[in-house]
């Protein structure tokens, strides 16, 4: 193998596995070890800067980091990096003095964002200090999107949500809220210098062929539809008896909401086995522990309905097979279908995405999926200065993706508006520092902590059933903050290997506890894998190796398990390893 | 400075055939100068008794005094341990033997506490050939206080202070093959893949096994002038030959062409193959393995691997026919012949 090239920014980016699976790419360790410093302020900026809402995503992100993040593979479960999130703006002062300034002076380019979501929003919040004057069209009576609507307040409280949607109208947002934009060409011919377009997935997918469909009529809701309808207290109670059709988040959403309005039973029925479903694990897990049974493998067959009300339905059981070219599918078994009463059913089975509102002879181009053609990178659709972010550009993802396509699209939009190429799109800004200090002290705690993972406390269960409004988990506390930050190895902290000074004493290969580093002969990636010290058959994650040593040798270190402990740089007496903290920034609008 | 290892091991970490991992080996942090080829050579032990399914409980390590002597705390930190007093590892190790036969015994010593104030302890095991695993980590200097030279640094090396040593140096292993030790080997802290087999091959062996390890202190010694750094060694190293150290346990996979390997059975059944380099070398002959070492010393190499193995000298306890229990077995009715048998003694002498 050639020696890396740890030039390369990506290279130590992908040792960081939380921050390289964040679509926002936000600095996991570094806001984490700011925690655990009790320095809750830069903690939250670092934050804010990069996924613009701390406060929200700290409670319902998607949390892609989590599965990646490396102590997943050293013990059972990850740092809990979602609820640390928490912890930075739940003790964080109130001032706001991380905010940009906003230049009182406009440079003259307006920009239209369609739809008041978490994508629009970030378009907002970066474009808006560049001096852009920003108007945001929205149909409901405040800001936020989905994350509004959809999620309940027992997961995410509105005050968490004002705040952090107010900090970014008060940059100086023009909002034209309760304002369904229902004709884009009416946009465009007000003159905007370019329009974001961030409507989301906006409709739920309903089952209109299923037999009594229509007879069942207003005992049978679509899910995102009627989650709106509780916030806004349109629906305050729900029947006693509920079936939630679907696997996904939102189905989670639906069943803990009527339970919350009363239901006497509630059950969530999923097609797929449950191993399938769409729904984040820890949402799984939190139904289940206010009760709620979830059945898999039955598939909707009908509504019964008697004498004009709905009854029940029919399910069919289904089973998973695996055909010959290793594909699973759903098939019916021979079993009858099962009956289950009930008077009240919720679909949660899917959202899709609608522009009922884009004029075809506008001539944006759309796909076979009824989504825009856009360019993956820019954004930019077929128009020129019609940009698309968030579900509304690839289909339904989560926030943190939507946030992460706000940034992007800012990028190209600033772009755009000063006539420049948008592939010539600023690069992330690095940084690599060394951390000793003195002669045997590092910079950063590279002591292992043994924890497991804390779990975060609720409030009682009787009591948060009983009211909708009630967030159900607490937030940790400072101290259990704490101590979960300590669980964070540190990945950013890099470990850096100059052949050029190593004697081959051999002395980190003995004291590295994870048996990462091999000094042995070269070879292809495949044949140096299998003579490591220890098996190394995580392909997804690199080898680090050295050029020729004195010996012909080189250093090969499997990054898998990599503890980022130090002790290979304080065993080493030449200082051939260095720890350095590796900082890859994401670039912003307006930046080259 | 790190006052211990994180937990985590490997998540794949191997087991061996009595179930333990490697981790199931290791002893204390090292509190050894960062670099120091002691620690390397504690490793090489660590891998060689996990390698060989070794029960920590039935090691006994021994020790006397000086930076090598440390290291006992380093590795199997669920064996038995003494550490002694300078150069006197090798009586406590010879009374513990006496003691209970059945039992591993590492006896770790440098080339101060052997090669100095334990040069008559160290003839002594040799002379009687005791089961004893003597090992000896080698940086010719006396790390503990500062890097003076010690009796094994070669005339004219230099250490950190620059003064070359006007004395001859004592070769342990010459040494030892003269006075009566039934296995030596040499081998280098920095080169593992050697030193492994020789320590395996060692244990397999009744009888005295001395492993000279030249072991660089990078603190005193690892200066350009000093023949026994890292560098010198590993431009200067020739090796006997190489080998393959395979368990009893272990079937016997590969094939050696005739005439290109020498077999050498040990007392517990595992055989070393000897990888024939050169017709004139013979580990087995004592003269010839004597005059390997001279050779190669006048072209000024340093000769490592395995040299000189001896299965027909017997150990201690056979030569003086001790029981073969350990003694903490041994109940009255083994210890007293009873009063029928006092009656018949002093009949006899009457």
């Amino acid at each position: 193998m050639k020696p890396t090239n740890i030039d390369n920014p990506e290279y130590f980016h992908k040792v960081i596995d939380c921050q390289y699976a964040c679509p926002a790419h936000t600095p996991v360790p570094e806001y984490i070890r700011m925690i655990s410093q009790g320095k809750y302020d830069e903690a939250f900026k670092i934050n804010w800067i990069s996924n613009v809402f701390p406060g929200v995503l700290g409670r319902i992100c998607d949390r892609p980091c989590e599965p990646a993040c490396r102590r997943s593979r050293v013990e059972e479960n990850p740092v809990a990096i979602c609820r640390l999130k928490r912890v930075a703006a739940d003790f964080k002062s109130p001032g706001a003095d991380f905010l940009p300034e906003v230049p009182a002076e406009k440079n003259g380019k307006r920009i239209a964002l369609i739809g008041g979501g978490p994508a629009s929003l970030t378009v907002a919040r970066d474009l808006l200090p560049l001096g852009y004057t920003v108007d945001l069209y929205d149909n409901q009576k405040k800001a936020g999107g989905f994350i509004r609507t959809q999620v309940p307040s027992f997961r995410l409280p509105e005050k968490v949500l004002n705040e952090e949607v107010d900090r970014i109208l008060d940059m100086g947002v023009n909002t034209h809220l309760n304002c369904q934009v229902d004709s884009l060409k009416k946009i465009v011919d007000l003159g905007y210098d370019a329009i974001f377009v961030g409507t989301g997935a906006p409709r739920g997918r309903d089952l209109p062929d299923l037999p009594g469909r229509s007879e069942g009529g207003d005992a049978i809701h679509i899910g995102i539809d009627w989650l709106a309808a509780v916030l806004y207290r349109h629906v305050i109670r729900s029947g006693p008896k509920v079936l939630v059709l679907g696997g996904g988040n939102t189905s989670m959403d639906c069943c803990r909401t009527a339970k919350r309005l009363d239901a006497e039973e509630v059950t969530v029925v999923v097609r797929s086995p449950k191993a399938d479903m769409k729904a984040s694990p820890w949402e799984i897990e939190d139904a289940e522990e206010e009760g709620i049974p979830i059945i898999d493998n039955h598939a909707p067959l009908e509504f019964v309905i008697d004498s004009g009300k709905l009854v029940g339905m029919h399910f069919q059981k289904m089973t998973a097979e695996t055909d010959g070219s290793g594909n699973r599918r759903l098939v019916p078994t021979t079993e009858p279908p099962v009956f289950m009463p009930c008077d009240q059913v919720l679909l949660a089975v899917g959202q899709v995405n609608a522009f009922p509102f884009i004029e075809p002879e506008l001539g944006i181009k759309m796909t076979e999926r009824g989504l825009p053609e856009l360019d993956p990178t820019t954004h930019q659709s077929s128009i020129p200065n019609i940009f698309f972010g968030g579900d509304a550009a690839f289909g339904p993802k989560n926030v943190i993706t939507a946030v992460a396509h706000g940034h992007q699209a800012a990028i190209s939009i600033d772009l755009f508006c000063r006539g420049q190429d948008l592939h010539d799109r600023p690069a992330p800004s690095t940084n690599l520092v060394s951390q000793k200090m003195g002669l045997q002290d590092l910079l950063y705690d590279s002591r292992v902590a043994t924890d497991h993972r804390y779990a975060v406390p609720t409030v009682d269960r009787a009591k948060s059933l009983k009211n909708r409004l009630l967030e159900v988990e607490l937030g940790f506390s400072k101290k259990t903050g704490h101590q979960e930050a300590s669980r964070c190895l540190n990945c950013d902290v890099q470990t850096i290997f100059d052949f050029s000074t190593c004697i081959e004493c051999d002395s980190c290969v003995d004291i590295c506890p994870e048996s990462c580093i091999t000094f042995t002969d070269n070879g292809d990636e495949e044949d140096l894998r299998t003579r490591l010290l220890a098996p190394s058959d995580n392909k997804q994650q690199a080898l680090y190796i050295s050029p020729a040593l004195p010996t012909g040798r080189v250093m090969v270190k499997d990054e898998n398990v990599c503890l980022h402990c130090g002790l290979c740089a304080e065993r080493c007496p030449t200082s051939s390893w260095e720890m350095m903290k590796f900082t890859y920034n994401c670039p912003t609008a307006g930046e080259k | 400075m790190s006052t211990d290892r994180p937990s985590f091991r490997h998540p794949q970490a191997a087991r061996n055939t009595a179930g333990f991992t490697r981790k199931d080996y290791e002893g204390a942090i090292s509190t050894l100068c960062a670099g120091c080829g002691h620690d390397s050579a504690t490793n090489a032990i660590i891998q060689a008794c996990f390698e060989l399914a070794i029960e920590p409980h039935r090691v006994a390590k021994m020790s006397g005094i000086g930076c090598s002597s440390k290291t006992p705390a380093y590795f199997l930190g669920r064996s038995h341990g003494f550490n002694s007093v300078h150069g006197r590892m090798p009586s406590v190790a010879t009374g513990a033997n006496m003691a209970n036969r059945d039992l591993l015994y590492i006896g770790i010593s440098g080339d101060g506490d052997t090669a100095s104030i334990g040069m008559g302890q160290f003839a002594h095991a040799l002379r009687r050939n005791l089961n004893l695993n003597y090992i000896c980590m080698n940086n010719g200097c006396y790390g503990l206080t500062k890097g003076q030279d010690s009796a094994t640094a070669d005339r004219g090396s230099a250490g950190k202070k620059g003064v070359p040593n006007p004395y001859s140096a004592i070769d342990l292993c010459e040494l030892a093959i003269e006075l009566g030790a039934s296995y030596v080997a040499r081998g280098f802290s920095g080169d593992k893949q050697q030193l492994v087999p020789l320590i395996k091959g060692a244990f397999a062996h009744s009888g005295l096994a001395f492993i000279d390890i030249i072991s660089p202190c990078v603190t005193f010694n690892n200066t350009a002038t000093s023949t026994k750094s890292y560098e010198y060694v590993r431009e200067h190293i020739e090796a006997t030959n190489t080998f393959d150290f395979i368990p009893l346990q272990q079937e016997i996979l590969a094939h050696y062409p005739e005439g290109t390997s020498q077999e050498v059975v040990m007392h517990d059944g595992s055989i070393i193959h000897l990888h024939k380099t050169d017709a004139g070398r013979d580990v087995t002959n004592r003269r010839k393995a004597v005059d390997s070492l001279e050779e190669e010393k006048a072209k000024g190499r340093l000769l490592t691997g395995l040299l000189y193995v001896n299965q027909n000298i017997m150990e201690t306890h056979d030569i003086i026919n001790s029981t073969l229990r350990p003694l903490n077995s041994l109940t009255e009715a083994d210890l007293c012949p009873g009063n029928t048998a006092l009656q018949k003694i002093n009949a006899g002498l009457r």
